[in-house]
């Protein structure tokens, strides 16, 4: 059984006991009185991929909307501006909960596939863990060709005023497309956010299981 | 110097609204002496700002009018204004309070003739009217003050101007030489009704009030509507004078927050309810108001009032709190932004006047009381037996409209009866 069908199965039709349980800071989702502050505080509600604004998401968790609120990509469209949470009036970690319900997904794997947010959080984390440094340079360059050879191309095209521009102020190095910057002790990082993350899963497993 | 008889029989009222005056008087009627402090020039407190009053519609005048007849008629009742109760020391039965007398610069003499307003030409802030607008130097606090009594502000005092006004009593009531005094009262049994204020709304910082004109509250909104008001009752908004015919009403604005004020302020979701009618009064044709909610609060018997707003084609109900509000630079208008909760749809809506239904907190908070009395988190006085013979009244103690003040200062005043009482069999 997936991992998904699991939690499913486990919570039957309470989903948002399982989003209380499994999902960080998901025991506040309770605490919403639904005023809408947070969705009209809210930058990315100009958006066309905001689906569903906060207020809405913690709505649909107590009407048990488990499919709907897993696979929609709004949490993901959170951009931490943290304006909702100085704002709401049951002071609600409301930008924590979207990070947790995004993250909760993805461990699933039911967080949508081709979210541009998701795709960039994992090609920066994979950036970064390499060698403890992040590689601006080819990050850019992943996150240009992500949708293929093509459209990476016309990408780079439509920016390379702006590399051009970074490259004449030395804020860009073509060199970093080499390896690039290290941090000194490469091993030491590695082997610390192993640990981290033997930590984090057995946590959360034990979550899972309880 | 002012003379006070008391003993440890009197009833001290502190504050002189709706429900210290409702306190006083049902303990002096019961035979008690009483001694009532108000802080104003007048009393009434803010229920004799309110244009009327609901459920019924009507003007605060009436109702007033009807406890201070029974008041001028009461021996028994001794008003202090322009007084504040700076201290308390003792306990249950044998209280000694520190009260604190302002000037006034007018004595007993007055007859409210109007004259020494005529020859002052400076202007003070209109307190009566939330500083909406000015009167004179010399002013009656508000058209049926009691006492009926002219005031003259001190910053007149020692210029010309006081001079003028003194040339032109006829009847000796300017004192110039009046000075602060300070005075001991005692009494068996103290009645806390000092009321509320309003929420500060300029500390809801996405709201704007203080930075856009046409962002106003609910208790400034009361004075335009009132014909003695700045506006003489016409709904004309501050910044350019215009009619506001299209008027939003906030609710919850500084309440349910935990950012500003915990509790639900109670009373208003009535207040702005109430408020539609102004608006509806003064522009049958083409008034428009729109409420922005998170629950409509009109509890038990307000519900019919409530069923009557809503039948009311030119009142809107938008469930949501507004998240922020900007400006129309080139109408003044102020803008609505949020998201509503049945729907989730976005909204940015322009509208002539905003009106914030701000919250009520305790005008005296528990901690700031000076005696030991239990509060709770947000300063209203709780009923609790280390209290003594301290008994909160009215919105001192809650959120309350002006009938539950009238039912908690009826209780008030029947427990400080109780406790004189005992005063009286033990010394008899
Ligand atoms: C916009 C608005 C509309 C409202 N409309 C209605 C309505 O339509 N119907 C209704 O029933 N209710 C209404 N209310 C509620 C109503 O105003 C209150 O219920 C009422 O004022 C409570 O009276 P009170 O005597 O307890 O307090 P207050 O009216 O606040 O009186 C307290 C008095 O104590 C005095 N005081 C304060 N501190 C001291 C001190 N240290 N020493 C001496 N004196 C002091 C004050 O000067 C004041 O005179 C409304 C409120 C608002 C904000
Ligand atoms: S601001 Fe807070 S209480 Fe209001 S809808 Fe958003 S999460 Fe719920
Ligand atoms: S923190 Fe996220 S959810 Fe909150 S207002 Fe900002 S973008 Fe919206
Ligand atoms: S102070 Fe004198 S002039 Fe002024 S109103 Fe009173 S009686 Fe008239
Ligand atoms: S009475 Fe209505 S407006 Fe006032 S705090 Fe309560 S819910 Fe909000």
């Amino acid at each position: 059984m997936s991992a998904n069908a699991q939690m499913a199965t486990k919570y039957k039709n309470n989903f948002l006991k399982e989003v209380e349980e499994q999902v960080e800071m998901g025991e506040w989702v309770k605490m919403c009185m639904q005023c809408g502050v947070c969705s009209g505080s809210c930058p990315t509600n100009f958006h066309p991929g905001w689906e569903h604004p906060p207020q809405e998401i913690f709505m649909m968790i107590r009407a048990g909307k488990r499919e709907e609120v897993l696979t929609s990509p709004s949490m993901w469209m959170c951009t931490s501006c943290y304006n909702c949470i100085v704002r709401c009036p049951r002071k609600l970690p409301i930008t924590h909960i979207m990070h947790g319900l995004a993250n909760y997904a993805h461990r699933l794997g039911v967080a949508p596939k081709m979210q541009p947010t998701r795709s960039f959080a994992k090609l920066f984390w994979n950036n970064c863990v390499k060698t403890g440094r992040v590689n601006e340079l080819k990050l850019s360059v992943g996150l240009y060709f992500k949708d293929g050879l093509s459209q990476g191309i016309r990408n780079g095209m439509a920016m390379k005023d702006v590399a051009l521009g970074l490259l004449k102020a030395k804020r860009l190095n073509p060199f970093e497309l080499f390896g690039g910057h290290k941090c000194k002790d490469q091993n030491g990082i590695h082997a610390m956010l192993k640990k981290a993350r033997e930590l984090e899963e057995k946590r959360k497993a034990l979550k899972a299981a309880a | 110097m002012t003379a006070i008889v008391a003993t440890n029989e009197t009833i001290l009222v502190v504050g002189g609204g709706i429900s210290g005056m409702t306190a006083a008087l049902e303990a002096a009627e019961t035979g008690k002496q009483v001694v009532l402090v108000e802080k104003t020039a007048a009393l009434g407190g803010r229920t004799s700002q309110l244009y009327r009053y609901f459920p019924k519609m009507c003007h605060p005048t009436c109702g007033l009018e009807i406890n201070l007849r029974r008041l001028k008629a009461n021996p028994r009742i001794k008003v202090l204004t322009l007084a504040e109760v700076t201290g308390i020391t003792g306990g249950s039965g044998d209280y000694t309070a520190t009260v604190r007398i302002t000037p006034r610069y007018v004595n007993e003499n007055c007859t409210a003739c109007g004259e020494c307003a005529k020859v002052v030409s400076t202007q003070v802030d209109d307190q009566f009217n939330y500083k909406l607008g000015k009167t004179k130097a010399a002013y009656l606090p508000n058209a049926m003050a009691y006492p009926q009594r002219y005031v003259l502000d001190a910053s007149i005092i020692g210029t010309a101007e006081a001079e003028k006004a003194k040339a032109a009593c006829k009847y000796g009531a300017i004192d110039l030489d009046q000075k602060e005094e300070t005075m001991q009262i005692k009494a068996g049994a103290v009645v806390w009704a000092t009321g509320w204020q309003p929420y500060d709304a300029a500390k809801i910082q996405p709201y704007g009030y203080g930075r856009f004109k046409n962002v106003i509250t609910s208790v400034e909104f009361e004075r335009l509507a009132d014909p003695h008001g700045p506006t003489r009752g016409k709904l004309l908004r501050p910044s350019d004078g215009k009619e506001a015919k299209n008027v939003a009403f906030i609710q919850c604005a500084g309440s349910r927050d935990e950012n500003h004020l915990r509790h639900c302020s109670r009373f208003c979701c009535m207040a702005s309810l109430k408020q539609t009618h102004y608006v509806h009064e003064n522009f049958p044709e083409d008034g428009k108001s729109t409420i922005y909610y998170i629950d409509i609060r009109a509890i038990d018997r307000f519900e019919d009032f409530y069923q009557k707003v809503k039948a009311d084609s030119s009142v809107t109900f938008t469930k949501s709190k507004v998240a922020r509000i900007s400006l129309n630079e080139a109408t003044g208008n102020p803008i609505c932004h949020g998201v509503d909760t049945e729907g989730y749809h976005r909204y940015a809506n322009e509208h002539d006047l905003v009106v914030l239904a701000v919250g009520m907190e305790p005008s005296v908070k528990g901690m700031s009381i000076p005696a030991s009395v239990a509060a709770d988190s947000s300063g209203f006085i709780e009923a609790d037996p280390l209290n003594g013979g301290i008994f909160g009244a009215g919105c001192a103690t809650n959120a309350l409209d002006v009938n539950r003040s009238v039912q908690s200062a009826t209780a008030a005043a029947l427990r400080a009866v109780q406790v004189v009482n005992k005063v009286a069999r033990a010394e008899a």
